[in-house]
């Protein structure tokens, strides 16, 4: 443990670990430094100014080499000149006076220069209502200005800094947060500055522009409006919008998100989502998310989604009630063989009564399209515990035949930093990826080839602290188990297990409540009565809609109207995870929760009480009332899952940084997590 | 303890009546003040806050820029509106930023005259229009094409076809307003 400092701020005594920053030090005690460049995860610079305070150290005697006492009091010395609060580290028994006249009139002046360049264009911007420069202003800035109006800066404003981000050459304050960012935290230094002095202006590098998956990133931590995304522009002022926890559904890694909404009366009046941010979990995706869940959010709202059941009649889909179709599709389930065919697009909830509804009509439960070998995961993966942010020297981290940057982004951000710390990166790819560049070992190998290249590698890292293996696919089904062979003698050990960077954001929690792939899908269908959820197997693959097409008849459950729910005799629209509560099974075997964020869309129901009430016509017991009592039931009855509740998902511990609404200025527009950091799978199934 | 009695009590009500015809009396020789409304209308004082009219610069460009400042400031909740972004092809204000909804609930306003002090642009201004009546609810939700004034002389409707560089500026250099 860190030798612990003990100092004064602001009259008040604070002990941090040593070489803690000033502006950390205040911050835990709710001191408010005001910052523009600094940001807790990034290295300090100390080039906006904004952090100067006053600091005194007690005056040492040079003879004896003992503090000097006054009036019985160690007597402090303090310097000529402010400090940067945000590069300088604690000493003992220092003072730190961030509220003096002489610190507040240094930040008063800051700001006062920071905006002879700024338009204060607040009305337009669509930073205006949460931004820093805005809020710092109002608190430590002048009221007027000493400059001329007339030689104010002018410079572009609509710049395209690549297709998601634009910049407001004029807003920008040069604090260089988003170069910093790119270079330090994602690894991809793809903006720079150029020219100087008031000329300074952000540039990016990259062909195409700005070149990275978490360059919306840099609009969250931007302190002005300089960066702001497409996506968004102009959607609604931050205040007018309300906020929605929820879990990006789009790969295995699970981040918490939240989604801003608001009713427009461009949808028609409908409440609509916004935009989605990044909701810190430190344990998860800390305070960033990935421009594909950033942006890719759009397909609820997509013109296909399914408003009413319908039922094939005379060879073409009508509309009719509920009562209607889930008659029918008890009809097609009765008496015949079953299959349900489920993707880790679903739930944990409504995996759970697919299963159930599966087993109680003695059919099989199948998994779509996940990994070969996939169960292994729920033998070895990883357990409570466990964050890749504890990985350091001494730990091994193993990536076979996966694309993190491209597949589960968050776990490529996560890796490289516990390279940064020391840790040993081991590639085996058939493919070059973005990861390469930090790994210690890196084998290419043929399609095909990696299990065994696994295998060779596997020596050195049989002596590593802790081992995580991430595995994909090349094709070959040896890989996922060559894998496993790596991490088998860790089972249950905290930091180490095998994950899978899966297709789905739930693929783990499918295999976790005993779905599995069949090994000739479209040999199952055949003649059967197929349940479809939360998949298009017709539009994926030609093969796969000509089984369909020789299954007895399929009911096909989903929220759009997809080439299978084409081919349906019965469709059920199910409600977008936007719309529902319900949970998810990260990779990491973390089981998050996610809430409604906008109301259902037509008359969809949530997957699993469609599936509890087609159960409910065949005579079944599933429960369908709420998507709790299905977590109680599911943690009553797979052993993994005990213990967890929503009440137990719901719940939240202090986490640093300190991140939300009125520290915008410190850590960027990521929203605190106050809806609950999720809870790791309890146990393994054993081998 | 009661009052003695007066001896003249028994002349009260006459004289109480007298004095109250007088005052009738008297009024009939003044000048009448009713308005014969909705025939005859007053003038309204300079500052009087009548409902709400969405301003155009010379050049018939909207000085609504969208930016809700008016919609935040309102106590009632009576305005929403939604931005959208100009183009040189299609402009509706100076800057980037328009208004492509503006919506006002005269039902719910309550004539305050906030968003006036909130608008950056001047834009929102309350009118000297009092006349609202409606005979339905939806009735009273004013859409920006009632609220907006009409392209003054010489101006051109929106949207414009604009020079590009030439209007980038949403908020413009503004004097502090005398009255």
């Amino acid at each position: 443990m860190a030798k612990m400092v003990s100092l004064t701020i602001d009259g008040r005594s604070v002990s941090v670990p040593e070489g803690t920053l000033i502006v950390n030090a205040a911050k835990q005690i709710g001191i408010d430094i005001p910052v523009f460049c600094y940001h807790p995860k990034m290295e300090p610079v100390g080039m906006c100014r904004q952090c100067l305070v006053e600091v005194g150290r007690p005056a040492i005697d040079r003879a004896t080499g003992q503090p000097v006492i006054e009036d019985g009091r160690p007597k402090i010395q303090f310097g000529a000149k402010l400090e940067t609060a945000c590069t300088v580290p604690v000493s003992e028994g220092m003072v730190v006076l961030s509220q003096s006249e002489k610190s507040r009139a240094a930040q008063k002046e800051i700001l006062e220069f920071l905006l002879t360049s700024h338009p204060l264009d607040c009305p337009v911007c669509d930073k205006g209502g949460e931004c820093p420069l805005q809020n710092l202003t109002i608190a430590y800035g002048p009221s007027e200005s000493r400059f001329l109006y007339d030689e104010k800066h002018h410079a572009e404003k609509h710049v395209p800094l690549g297709d998601k981000i634009w910049l407001d050459r004029e807003r920008c304050i040069q604090c260089g947060r988003c170069i910093r960012f790119q270079e330090q935290v994602a690894g991809e230094p793809v903006l720079a500055f150029y020219q100087r002095g008031r000329n300074t202006d952000i540039i990016t590098r990259s062909d195409p522009p700005f070149d990275s998956i978490f360059s919306g990133n840099t609009t969250d931590i931007c302190p002005v409006g300089a960066l702001t995304t497409a996506d968004f522009r102009f959607g609604a002022r931050p205040w007018e919008m309300k906020a929605a926890a929820s879990i990006c559904p789009l790969c295995p890694v699970g981040c918490n998100i939240t989604f801003n909404t608001r009713r427009e009366a461009k949808s028609g009046g409908k409440v609509v989502i916004k935009r989605a941010m990044p909701r810190q979990n430190e344990q998860v995706n800390e305070i960033w998310m990935c421009d594909r869940g950033r942006f890719n959010w759009h397909f609820v709202e997509n013109e296909n989604r399914l408003a009413k059941p319908m039922v094939r009649k005379d060879g073409k889909p009508v509309e009719v009630s509920w009562k209607v179709a889930i008659e029918e599709a008890g009809n097609q389930v009765k008496g015949n063989q079953v299959v349900v065919l489920a993707s880790g697009r679903l739930s944990n909830e409504d995996l759970f009564n697919l299963k159930q509804f599966a087993d109680g009509v003695g059919g099989e439960a199948l998994l779509y399209d996940s990994l070969p070998g996939g169960e292994l995961t729920t033998h070895f993966g990883l357990v409570a515990g466990s964050n890749l942010g504890d990985l350091g020297a001494g730990s091994a981290i193993l990536v076979a035949a996966a694309d993190l940057y491209h597949f589960a982004p968050i776990w490529h951000l996560r890796v490289k930093q516990a390279t940064e710390r020391g840790g040993n990166l081991i590639i085996v790819n058939p493919e070059a990826t973005r990861l390469d560049k930090y790994a210690k070992t890196l084998v290419h190998c043929q399609k095909g080839e990696a299990a065994k290249k696994v295998e060779e590698v596997g020596a050195a890292v049989k002596d590593a602290e802790n081992l995580i293996v991430f595995f994909g696919n090349d094709g070959s089904p040896e890989l996922a188990e060559a894998c496993a062979n790596l991490v088998k003698s860790r089972a249950g050990k905290v930091n180490n297990g095998l994950v899978g960077v899966w297709p789905r954001a739930n693929d783990q929690g499918a295999w976790e409540l005993g779905f599995k792939p069949a090994g000739d899908l479209a040999k199952a269908l055949k003649g059967k009565t197929v349940y479809v959820a939360g998949c298009d197997p017709a539009g994926d693959d030609p093969q796969l809609a000509e089984a369909l097409k020789s299954a007895r008849s399929v009911i096909v459950q989903d929220i759009l109207l997809t080439e299978t729910a084409q081919l349906a005799n019965v469709v059920l629209p199910a409600q977008a995870f936007t719309e529902r509560d319900g949970s998810y099974t990260s990779g990491e075997r973390r089981v998050q929760r996610f809430y409604p964020a906008v109301p259902a869309f037509g008359e969809s129901k949530a997957d699993y009480a469609i599936t509890a009430f087609i159960a409910a016509e065949l005579g079944l017991e599933v429960e369908g009332r709420s998507a709790l009592l299905v977590m109680d039931m599911i943690a009553a009855s797979v052993p993994a899952f005990a213990g967890i509740s929503y009440g137990k998902l719901a719940e939240v511990t202090e986490q640093w940084p300190i991140i939300g609404r009125s520290d915008l200025y410190y850590g960027g527009t990521s929203y605190q997590n106050s809806q609950g950091l999720g809870v790791h799978l309890s146990g393994l199934k054993k081998a | 303890m009661p009052a003695p009695k007066s001896p003249f009590r028994m002349f009260e009500p006459i004289t109480g009546l007298a004095k109250g015809l007088w005052v009738t009396l008297s009024s009939m020789f003044e000048k009448p003040v009713t308005t014969q409304y909705p025939e005859q209308k007053k003038p309204v004082k300079p500052r009087f806050r009548g409902r709400h009219v969405l301003k155009r610069y010379e050049n018939g460009l909207e000085k609504c820029i969208g930016c809700a400042l008016c919609a935040a400031a309102c106590p009632a909740d009576a305005i929403f509106v939604e931005a959208s972004e100009n183009t040189d092809e299609r402009r509706f204000s100076p800057g980037e930023r328009y208004a492509s909804t503006y919506e006002i609930n005269m039902l719910r306003c309550i004539y305050c005259g906030f968003c006036e002090d909130a608008c950056p642009t001047e834009a929102i201004v309350l009118g000297d229009q009092y006349e609202l009546s409606f005979t339905d609810r939806r009735e009273a939700i004013y859409p920006k094409e009632m609220l907006i004034e009409p392209v003054p002389a010489g101006g051109q409707p929106t949207p414009q076809k604009t020079e590009p560089g030439k209007f980038t500026r949403s908020v413009p250099e503004m004097k502090d307003p005398s009255d």
